[in-house]
């Protein structure tokens, strides 16, 4: 038995966030919600894992009301159970305060059964940090294992997992006692395609939503309270000059090409 | 004169293009007026607000005024001159000489660049506090990268030699660092955004209790407040934000390799080093490393590396396109490379990806062919030396970003630009990969 809760993010697709020319702001009105990608994959590891050695499985939100649909999604991809940690007072949270939130929410499902083993993804596409499930794993004082690519085997008995770490142009091989936090990357697989029953599902199963008392966290831990970082200024990307342009006349781009050669060597691009 | 009851009340509004959904105002309102709309822009309720401008001046973007009118009688506007910061007044807790500490990565006794890169960011920082910039370097038997420390720019190498920090493990090494920052209370502490420096520094930072700042691209210091102002890229890139911590230390930031310029190496430089010991022996390290493996240097794709990139995108049409690439790469003796959107097309492998999920480049030579230049592809290579674009489109935002540009149908314009190097510099086809 072995009992997984994934923690995830609801987040706007920002491969589809433009800014308006016009006003140099961020167009975000009709940009869709989903769940960050890089927590798909582990969604597909913890069900898995339910699969090969029985257990739970749990997914576990911070968000907003509508965070909601991405649990309903989660539910529809094999998670048991879906946890919405949701409060005014979270609202503002940086990465350590995230931290502290989801680490106490972690310890509320501990209290109902024993939690061995924390997936998350390894960073979201919004904040791109990478620092929540490190400070999830230092809060809970778990064995912290991130940029897992395959979780190699688990030894439920024993209470240990074995994992490959895939580093810069390196990879390692992990061993390390349960409980555990793993941060997964996409080489561990994508979840399955979601059968409509298994949607009808998600949507029909009802989701707590829990709140800072439900979880015992004292308000001035999270929110803008217990974040030391604030936002001070937000501005748009430097525009650039322009640069030279080389198109011939005549569209022939082989004397295109010659100028640009001719630009690259005055340049001394290829001097050693 | 009426009396006040008949004035209409200020309330805050709210100019929703200009709101990005950082919920800034939401946390700071004292009467919970702001809430966050489907959308995540943010609404007020006009009757609970009172008027206090607390969101106005929380709200990084100004997407907050106030309504013409009174504010409630409760609320007191602001006055106009900056308040003076409260951490101005009284420091959190940091050494008597400010230190910028980098922290020094390695692996196999070889040193990441990129912690010598942030030695030289590291010392104009402290040349800006009036404080020195210090490497952190936990190994062992490693006094060879304190002398490499020294010589990019490390005032102070602070030392762990210990046989438990042979290989880099969370949990000793965040030991020893929390144990180092608790005595020598620095005023930064700088990482590179590497898989080890992302490991660690989360850690570290949720055990101190401080802030951390992930991928930074900017790090200054403020003249006045003398705070850290750590600028990075926000959603995927679309809006750069500047972003402190006042009131914990160390204030901590990562940057990812090639951002900073690499500082000039003096090796007669030198330094002190002090030594201090790890407090954990092995038997308490909770994880063990089973296998460990380097990636065949001959084999990797290490576009990273590489001093000429010919990289494709969208345009490019399919697979093939990047064999063309490949001819060109190997006339000017580079590497191929590609945008999020061919890799996500399975033209070309996720390694070889440049961009904000892929890798940061800094090539003396950034060939970009059918790529139009989303943000997120822009900031992994910006600081390319040289850019040439070539796309189609004449209004491909790649072409504000090139030094310089060819309008014009790849699949012509690459075969041509080989033709011309292969006769002009045959000598370069070196191939290198």
């Amino acid at each position: 038995m072995l009992n997984t809760v994934v923690c995830i993010k609801q987040v706007p697709d920002t491969t589809q966030v433009r800014i308006d020319p016009e006003t140099n702001t961020l167009v975000r009105e009709g940009i869709p919600a989903i769940i960050n990608p890089f927590d798909m994959p582990a969604i597909a590891a913890a069900v898995q894992l339910k699969e090969t050695h029985g257990g739970t499985c749990t997914a576990l939100c911070m968000g907003p009301p509508q965070a909601v649909e991405a649990l309903q999604k989660a539910l529809s991809f094999g998670v048991d159970r879906a946890i919405l940690l949701s409060d005014r007072a979270l609202i503002g949270s940086d990465t350590l305060a995230t931290s502290a939130a989801l680490a106490a929410a972690v310890r509320g499902l501990a209290e109902e059964q024993r939690v061995d083993l924390v997936l998350c993804g390894k960073q979201t596409i919004d904040g791109d940090t990478a620092q929540v499930g490190p400070g999830i794993a230092t809060r809970l004082g778990f064995s912290q294992i991130t940029y897992v690519g395959n979780i190699e085997s688990v030894d439920v008995e024993a209470r240990r997992l074995r994992c490959r770490r895939l580093l810069e142009g390196a990879e390692e091989v992990v061993d390390a006692p349960l409980p555990a936090l793993l941060t997964i990357l996409k080489e561990a697989g994508e979840p399955r395609y979601a059968s409509l029953p298994a949607v009808i599902k998600g949507l029909r199963t009802e989701i707590p939503v829990w709140g800072t008392a439900d979880t015992g966290l004292d308000p001035s831990e999270v929110g803008l309270p217990g974040s030391p970082t604030q936002v001070r200024r937000i501005f748009a990307p430097p525009q650039r000059e322009r640069g030279e342009m080389l198109t011939a006349d005549d569209g022939n781009p082989d004397r295109a090409a010659d100028l640009l050669l001719d630009r690259l060597l005055a340049d001394g691009v290829f001097e050693e | 004169m009426g009396n006040r009851e008949d004035k209409q009340k200020s309330i805050a509004e709210i100019a929703r293009d200009a709101c990005i959904g950082c919920e800034q105002c939401v946390g700071i309102c004292p009467v919970d007026a702001i809430s966050m709309d489907a959308e995540d822009i943010a609404v007020v309720d006009a009757d609970a607000c009172t008027g206090c401008r607390k969101c106005v001046e929380a709200c990084p973007t100004s997407a907050i005024t106030m309504s013409e009118g009174e504010p409630a009688e409760v609320a007191v506007p602001e006055p106009a001159t900056e308040p003076a910061p409260a951490e101005a007044a009284a420091p959190p807790s940091e050494g008597p000489t400010p230190e910028v500490w980098v922290f020094v990565e390695h692996a196999d006794g070889r040193p990441a660049a990129v912690s010598w890169e942030l030695l030289g960011k590291g010392r104009q920082l402290a040349a800006d506090l009036g404080g020195r910039v210090c490497s952190v370097l936990l190994g062992h038997q490693v006094d060879p990268l304190a002398k490499e420390a020294f010589a990019h720019g490390a005032d102070t190498v602070y030392l762990m030699d210990d046989a438990v920090l042979a290989h880099y493990r969370t949990q000793p090494y965040l030991h020893g660092v929390v144990d180092l920052v608790q005595k020598y209370q620095p005023a930064i502490m700088l990482l590179g955004a590497t898989t080890t420096g992302r490991d660690l520094a989360g850690a570290v930072a949720t055990r101190l209790g401080t802030g951390l700042t992930a991928d930074c691209t900017g790090l200054s210091i403020d003249p006045q407040t003398k705070l850290l102002e750590q600028t990075r890229p926000a959603y995927g890139g679309n809006i750069m934000a500047t972003i402190l911590c006042e009131k914990q230390r160390p204030q901590m930031a990562t940057v990812r390799p090639r951002v900073m310029d690499m500082p000039t190496r003096d090796d007669s430089r030198g330094g002190e080093i002090v030594t201090e010991e790890l407090a954990l022996a092995e038997d308490a390290v909770l994880l063990r490393i089973v296998e460990y493996a380097r990636e065949a240097d001959t084999s990797a794709v290490r576009i990273e590396d590489a001093n000429i990139l010919v990289s494709g995108g969208r345009g490019l049409g399919g697979p093939d396109g990047f064999q063309m690439l490949a001819e060109l790469a190997n006339a000017l003796g580079g590497a191929v490379s590609g945008s999020r959107a061919a890799v996500d097309q399975g033209w070309i492998e996720h390694p070889r990806q440049v961009g904000q999920t892929g890798k940061t480049v800094r090539p003396r030579l950034y060939i970009a062919c059918g790529i139009s230049g989303a943000i997120q592809h822009l900031v992994g290579m910006e600081t390319s030396d040289v850019i040439v674009a070539i796309n189609s489109d004449p209004n491909a935002p790649i072409f504000d970003l090139a030094t310089y540009g060819i309008v014009g149908d790849v699949n012509e314009v690459v075969p041509a630009l080989t033709r011309v190097v292969k006769t002009r510099l045959p000598g370069r086809g070196a191939p290198s990969e």
